[in-house]
C-alpha cells in the first residue's frame, strides 16, 4: 500500500536517493516530467517495474495531479 | 512505495523545475511579480491607495485572511471615493493562472481582453503574485 506524501517529502525523499516514477503517457513524460524521473505508464507498471526499478530504494509515484 | 498524490502540477506551481521537451519554455513563475501589495476586503479605499502608491504600483490585490485571491484593485478602483470599503470597489473573482501556464498563454489572453494585469495563483486559489502587461511583453492598453 503507497502512502500519501506531499511535495516536501518528495523532496527530502529525492536528496535520499528516491526511484521516482511518472506513470502518465510516454508523451506527456517526454514534455515535463520530475528531475531524475523514469517512466512507467500505468498500463506497463506491473511488468515492468521490477525489471526498471530497485527494489532497495524508496519507490515515489506521481501522475498529473489528484483528479 | 511513496504516492505524490497531488503530482506534477502541484511540483510545476510551486516553480520547482523539470526536465522534458518544455522545461525551457518561459511560465508565469518566472515573470510573476510577488511583491504586488494586497489589501482585505474591510479597509478603506484611501488608506489602501496610500499604501500601493508608496510601493510604486497602480494595482492591489484582495485577498482573505488566508491569503486567497478574492479581488483586483485596478488603476481605476483605486481611484474611486477614498472613504469606501475595498469590498464596494473591488473587480470580484478575477481569473487567475496557474505558476507554470506559458508567459505566451497568458500574453495572448491579456491582449485578446485587453487586461491591465492577471493574478496568479496556486490551485487552491492562494496568491502568488501579479502579472502585468510589460511582464508578458505587451505595451500599456490605449485609453
Amino acid at each position: 500500500m503507497a502512502r500519501n506524501i506531499d511535495r516536501d517529502e518528495v523532496r527530502r525523499l529525492m536528496a535520499q536517493g528516491a526511484q521516482i516514477v511518472d506513470v502518465l503517457p510516454a508523451r506527456e513524460y517526454a514534455e515535463d516530467h520530475l528531475p531524475g524521473a523514469v517512466n512507467l505508464p500505468l498500463r506497463k507498471i506491473e511488468t515492468e517495474a521490477l525489471r526498471v526499478l530497485d527494489p532497495s530504494r524508496p519507490v515515489v509515484v506521481y501522475c498529473a495531479d489528484p483528479g | 512505495m511513496y504516492d505524490y498524490g497531488t503530482g506534477i502540477l502541484d511540483w510545476k506551481t510551486a516553480g520547482l523545475p523539470v526536465e522534458g521537451t518544455n522545461a525551457q519554455v518561459p511560465r508565469l513563475v518566472d515573470v510573476v511579480r510577488r511583491d504586488v501589495p494586497t489589501c482585505s476586503l474591510g479597509e478603506r479605499l484611501g488608506d489602501v491607495r496610500d499604501r500601493v502608491a508608496a510601493a510604486g504600483w497602480d494595482a492591489c490585490v484582495v485577498v482573505s485572511r488566508g491569503h486567497v485571491v478574492l479581488g483586483l484593485l485596478r488603476a481605476r478602483e483605486l481611484q474611486a471615493d477614498p472613504q469606501r470599503l475595498v469590498d464596494q470597489v473591488m473587480r470580484p473573482g478575477p481569473s487567475t493562472y496557474r505558476p507554470f501556464v506559458p508567459v505566451a498563454e497568458l500574453r495572448g489572453i491579456m491582449s485578446d481582453r485587453n487586461l491591465e494585469s492577471s493574478p496568479v495563483t496556486t490551485s487552491d486559489g492562494r496568491l502568488v503574485g501579479l502579472v502585468r502587461r510589460q511582464d508578458v511583453g505587451l505595451g500599456s492598453i490605449n485609453p
